[in-house]
């Protein structure tokens, strides 16, 4: 670019390359203090400072949203950590269960509690997990047409289904229609219904960002479609997958809807999902809550909360840690 | 082991676009055959035709023959992975696969269709790593992720990968246009020494390079956009440059183009 390109530009105007090479056409000269040169230096100052005050603003208004959404989280975290800590350091919150203490008696333990819903956790996992990841392979590998479409839509339904109202379809299918008594299988089923949209979502969403050349470059290899999915796309989505389904889980843990309703409290050990009653934190935390006013009540209630707090943060270590070592070592 | 292509006819099709039309050629075996033309003319998408990667693109459909010495790769018979078996692919930008190491991607092909013996695998890598000429540079460290060397390294992983399936031909789009003249010359090298063993087709926008490696030279073009590409000429690489039969091909390599 020629310095007469240069001075020729004004705001607005149409560019300079039509302009090149016409000499005095326009009558500005090239001295720095000429008119048309101070006009071109400030309509290049101009928006520069327009971009520094949106980039302030853009940065004022993300860090202000960035504490809106910390404060609440450190306040809830606080409040719990701080109300249910000295409950969970006693030995026998992790090895004892509730029998025979009434909600005026302190103490006790939870271990009941934890076992319930981890027990219904792995079993909502392990029928979900198979179910959105194939789902998700589906829509992403091979779906075309209408029937995609159709799965595709059925998935957001199923995602805007209310805790409670996948809860009584299942009460309606399990206990009105089979007659079968309530118990922790018929938590899961309604648990399950809840997780695999989110984990066909996120599965979705990560086998999307597995770039096409890599499967084109299996399929140059001459390497099945079937077995390109699962050597080449899965690994390589691994990591992502992995953290969805443990997010999809963290999400399902805390359900309480479907536990009232199909899985209540019982104070007791109950390891068997087809046997009636089975305790798990949320309704532990329930059935405390109702006598909030005692502080006996209180304390457990508070405990039981960090401790599911904890049981999520674990399992999203989990995650992050079995992501990584699944990755090439760096 | 190379085999020669004969293509009779040839129309390519994206949905209802005609992409290509009417390309008739022989590749011959053993030797370099580059493809030119201005861009979004067909080259890539009539290479792909050549492996029948192009059905992989939905709407991809190909009417015509090509013919495999005496194997016709659109028989309904013909399963397309056997036909990507024997004709290899190189691709524009350097994609080894991420999640494994520099041994794992050359040895994937193989690995990914079921051979299992590690000595057999070792021997392999090491001769196409040794044949990619990149051998010397990363025998150190095979572990290492293949994701972790240069563009041009990464580049000679994949041609290393490639060939590690044995296949009669190697078609390569474009396979330098990402890289520096350094590890360009050095994939000139290699594709110079591979058509001993190999049928190579290039896509190239270098002349240079097309005047370099190839011993054929094919010149593609499009009259405007929307229309289909056609093949203009197809001779050997000498007379393409210097003097070729054709107007047009003429006015593209000396850049009258346009
Ligand atoms: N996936 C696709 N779907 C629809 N049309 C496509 C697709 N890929 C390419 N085309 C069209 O096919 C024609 C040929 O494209 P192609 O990529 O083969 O050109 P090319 O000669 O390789 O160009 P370049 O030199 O830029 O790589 C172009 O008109 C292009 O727009
Ligand atoms: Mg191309």
């Amino acid at each position: 670019m020629t310095m007469t390109a240069h001075d020729e530009t004004r705001p607005g105007g149409t560019g300079s390359g039509a302009r090149l090479g016409t000499t005095g056409g326009t009558g500005t000269s090239t001295t720095p203090t000429d008119p048309g040169r101070r006009d071109l230096i400030e309509s290049m100052d101009r928006p520069h400072r327009g971009r520094a005050i949106k980039d302030h603003v853009a940065r004022i208004v993300m860090w202000g949203s960035f504490v809106l959404a910390v404060v609440p989280l450190v306040w809830i975290l606080w409040t719990v950590a701080s109300n249910g800590f000295h409950m969970i350091t006693t030995s026998l919150w992790w090895t004892g269960n509730q029998r025979n203490i009434n909600t005026t008696d302190a103490g006790g333990g939870a271990r009941h509690a934890i076992e319930g819903t981890l027990i219904q956790a792995g079993a909502t996992a392990a029928i979900a997990v198979p179910i959105a990841i194939l789902t998700a392979i589906y829509l992403v590998e091979y779906g075309r047409g209408r029937l995609a479409r159709v799965i595709s839509f059925m998935v957001d339904i199923l995602s805007g289904v209310p805790s409670i109202v996948a809860a009584l379809f299942i009460y309606a299918v399990w206990v009105t229609t089979f007659g079968i008594d309530r118990n922790g299988f018929a938590v899961s089923l309604s648990l399950v219904l809840l997780m695999i949209p989110t984990v066909t979502r996120s599965t979705e969403e990560m086998l999307k960002l597995v770039p096409n050349e890599l499967r084109e470059a299996s399929y140059a290899l001459g390497v099945p479609k079937w077995v390109t999915i699962v050597r080449v796309v899965l690994p390589t989505a691994f990591s992502g997958i992995v953290t969805g389904v443990l997010l999809g889980l963290a999400r399902v843990m805390g359900e309480t809807a479907p536990l009232l309703i199909l899985g209540p409290y019982t104070k007791n050990f109950q390891r068997d999902l087809f046997n009636g009653n089975m305790p798990t934190l949320p309704t532990m935390i329930n059935e405390d809550r109702s006598d909030f006013a005692l502080s006996t009540a209180a304390e457990r209630m508070w405990g039981a909360a960090l401790t599911l707090i904890i049981l999520v943060l674990l399992l999203n270590l989990a995650g992050r840690f079995i992501a990584r070592r699944s990755a090439v070592a760096k | 082991m190379a085999k020669r292509i004969d293509v009779s006819d040839l129309n390519v099709y994206y949905g209802d676009f005609k992409a290509v039309e009417g390309v008739s050629m022989t590749v011959e075996p053993r030797s370099v055959t580059a493809f030119i033309g201005p861009s979004g003319c067909g080259k890539s998408t009539f290479l792909r035709t050549l492996n029948r990667m192009h059905e992989v693109t939905p709407g991809g459909r190909v009417e015509g023959k090509v013919m495999l010495d005496d194997q016709d790769l659109y028989a309904p018979s013909m399963d397309p992975v056997h036909v990507r078996r024997t004709v290899g692919m190189v691709f524009q930008r350097p994609n080894p696969f991420p999640t494994m190491s520099i041994f794992d991607n050359v040895a994937a092909g193989l690995r990914l269709n079921g051979v299992k013996s590690r000595s057999t695998l070792e021997g392999i890598v090491e001769k196409s790593l040794r044949g990619a000429n990149l051998w010397n540079e990363v025998k150190d460290r095979l572990n290492k992720p293949g994701a972790g060397l240069s563009g041009g390294q990464q580049q000679r992983l994949c041609i290393a990968r490639a060939i590690a399936v044995q296949p009669q031909v190697l078609l390569m789009d474009e396979p330098c246009s990402a890289l520096d003249p350094i590890s360009t010359l050095a994939i000139e090298e290699l594709i110079i020494r591979l058509k001993s063993e190999y049928t190579i087709v290039i896509v190239t926008h270098n002349m240079q390079q097309a005047a370099r490696v190839s011993d054929r030279t094919a010149f593609f073009n499009i009259k405007a956009t929307g229309e289909p590409g056609r093949l203009i000429e197809l001779d050997d690489t000498a007379k393409i440059f210097n003097n070729p039969s054709m107007k047009a091909t003429e006015d593209y390599i000396s850049g009258r183009f346009g």
